[in-house]
């Protein structure tokens, strides 16, 4: 499904991703840990060409999904953003409506009439486990939800859109345990539709959340294995001092 | 070191001076037993008591660090592996006190030498004591290599045990007015027997810790079968944890 190849990629002289190949199956989530400025979120970013609006940077290597390589001249960034959606750290819905939140990707891409863009922003809702919270207020300011809410509906904006990736950086970084724990049940759920990726800090959510974890380290990926095998057992001594805070 | 080291290394200190407590507890039953000794017995069961505490406390220790800590990986599999260890040595030391307790209660003068001579009683204790100062050398170098020499030892006490049945029944068809005192012998030997087992168990547990792998329920590894013997199945009768 997602498959990388001999990825190396710079900001400006400063070679940020070292030669990394890896491969993530459909309908999973693959978790990436790391100190920081290691690259995973830089990686991450790839998968849906994010990379591409920092200026003095260079790619070279495949970057692949669903067999075609998504760097190839002939991709349109458009279409893959909705194919690949994106939640980041901070939750970021726009000054609108929590409806007009859900339904901009479908308006702005022009994906449907009237009836099925509200049919849409419903199930989307849903899917983030968010509509018994907001199904009474869907017309107020999506400012006026909580910060765990607001995250929801920036996962229900990017399911919106039916993408096939679902990229988090970071998404319970700056939440509270119990938005956490909804974040964390949501991926759970989410993974039977989509394949997840996820950037994280908290090495237990990455423990709870992931089916294979990528330990990354000064732009090289140090292991990439089961995620039960890379906290009972990593094959890399540089995996074992990292999750055990041995590191440094 | 970090603050979660060491605690780890705190953690670990204690189960060593469990052990070695424990080693002790064993060697000075052995003493009271075959030198009829009955202070030393005495000083044995007064110990135990000390044994039950470790447990006690380095129980709760491993779970305050689960719990303050979130260990995984190899600092995961040592805490797990500390628990199972010290259950193995509290268990191995109500064994040392009961065969103590045994000394008491016969105060030695109807027991006929010639039998704990025959039934290798001697041989049995060098062999679990050897076995678990062996494990305990292992467990504090991380020098897994040679687990299987120790898991053989128990093979040799496995056999002393069988052939024991033969020989008290003789013993004791010989000796009609003895039945007592050589019942409550023969529950001494399968006492060393079962200590064997659990110095399997404390095996297995080391080298789970250092090399995640699970040598529960499996059979010895041709790598780990010296010369004389190749390989054989671990004792796993219903007595084994």
């Amino acid at each position: 499904m997602l498959e990388t190849k001999n990825i190396n990629f710079y900001y400006g002289n400063f070679h940020a991703l070292k030669n990394i190949s890896m491969k993530m199956e459909k309908n999973t989530v693959t978790a990436f840990i790391g100190p920081s400025g290691c690259g995973k979120s830089t990686f991450l970013r790839l998968f849906n060409r994010m990379n591409d609006l920092i200026d003095n940077t260079k790619l070279t290597g495949e970057c692949i999904i669903n067999d075609k390589n998504i760097y190839h001249k002939s991709v349109d960034v458009d279409e893959l953003r909705k194919n690949v959606g994106m939640v980041f750290q901070k939750p970021n819905p726009f000054p609108k409506t929590i409806f007009e939140n859900v339904a901009y990707g479908l308006r702005v891409n022009d994906m449907g009439d009237k009836h099925f863009i509200q049919q849409r922003v419903e199930e989307s809702i849903k899917s983030a486990a968010l509509w018994n919270e907001v199904k009474d207020k869907l017309h107020k300011s999506a400012f006026e939800l909580s910060g765990g809410q607001q995250q929801r509906l920036c996962i229900a904006r990017a399911l919106a859109v039916s993408p096939e990736v679902l990229l988090m950086d970071e998404p319970a970084s700056a939440l509270d345990p119990i938005s956490t724990s909804k974040i964390e049940e949501l991926i759970h759920e989410l993974k039977q539709q989509y394949t997840i990726v996820i950037v994280t800090h908290n090495m237990q959510q990455a423990a709870r959340v992931s089916d294979k974890t990528g330990f990354f380290m000064l732009g090289e990926l140090i292991e990439f294995n089961d995620t039960k095998k890379i906290f009972l057992n990593p094959d890399e001594e540089q995996t074992q001092n990292y999750i055990t805070g041995r590191f440094g | 070191m970090k603050h979660s080291e060491q605690e780890l290394f705190l953690l670990k200190a204690e189960v060593i001076e469990m052990w070695k407590f424990v080693i002790s507890q064993l060697e000075k039953s052995k003493s009271a037993l075959l030198n009829d000794d009955y202070e030393l017995a005495r000083e044995v069961m007064i110990r135990e008591k000390r044994v039950d505490l470790y447990e006690l406390k380095i129980e709760s220790d491993c779970e305050n660090h689960i719990a303050l800590y979130a260990p995984v990986a190899i600092d995961l599999r040592l805490v797990l592996s500390l628990l199972k260890i010290t259950s193995s040595l509290e268990r191995i030391g109500d064994f040392a006190e009961s065969i103590a307790r045994y000394v008491i209660m016969e105060n030695s003068t109807i027991l006929n030498p010639k039998i704990v001579e025959d039934l290798k009683v001697e041989t049995m204790f060098d062999l679990v004591i050897g076995m678990l100062t062996d494990t305990f050398a292992l467990f504090n170098s991380g020098k897994t290599e040679v687990y299987g020499k120790i898991l053989f030892k128990d093979d040799d006490v496995d056999t002393i045990y069988k052939n024991s049945f033969n020989i008290m029944t003789q013993f004791l068809l010989n000796n009609p007015t003895m039945i007592r005192s050589g019942l409550e012998l023969i529950l001494v030997v399968r006492k060393l027997e079962r200590i064997g087992d659990y110095c399997s168990n404390l095996v297995e547990d080391v080298v789970f810790y250092v090399d995640a792998k699970v040598l529960k329920h499996k059979q010895i590894p041709e790598s780990q079968s010296n010369t004389q013997k190749n390989s054989q199945e671990i004792d796993t009768d219903e007595d084994q944890d």
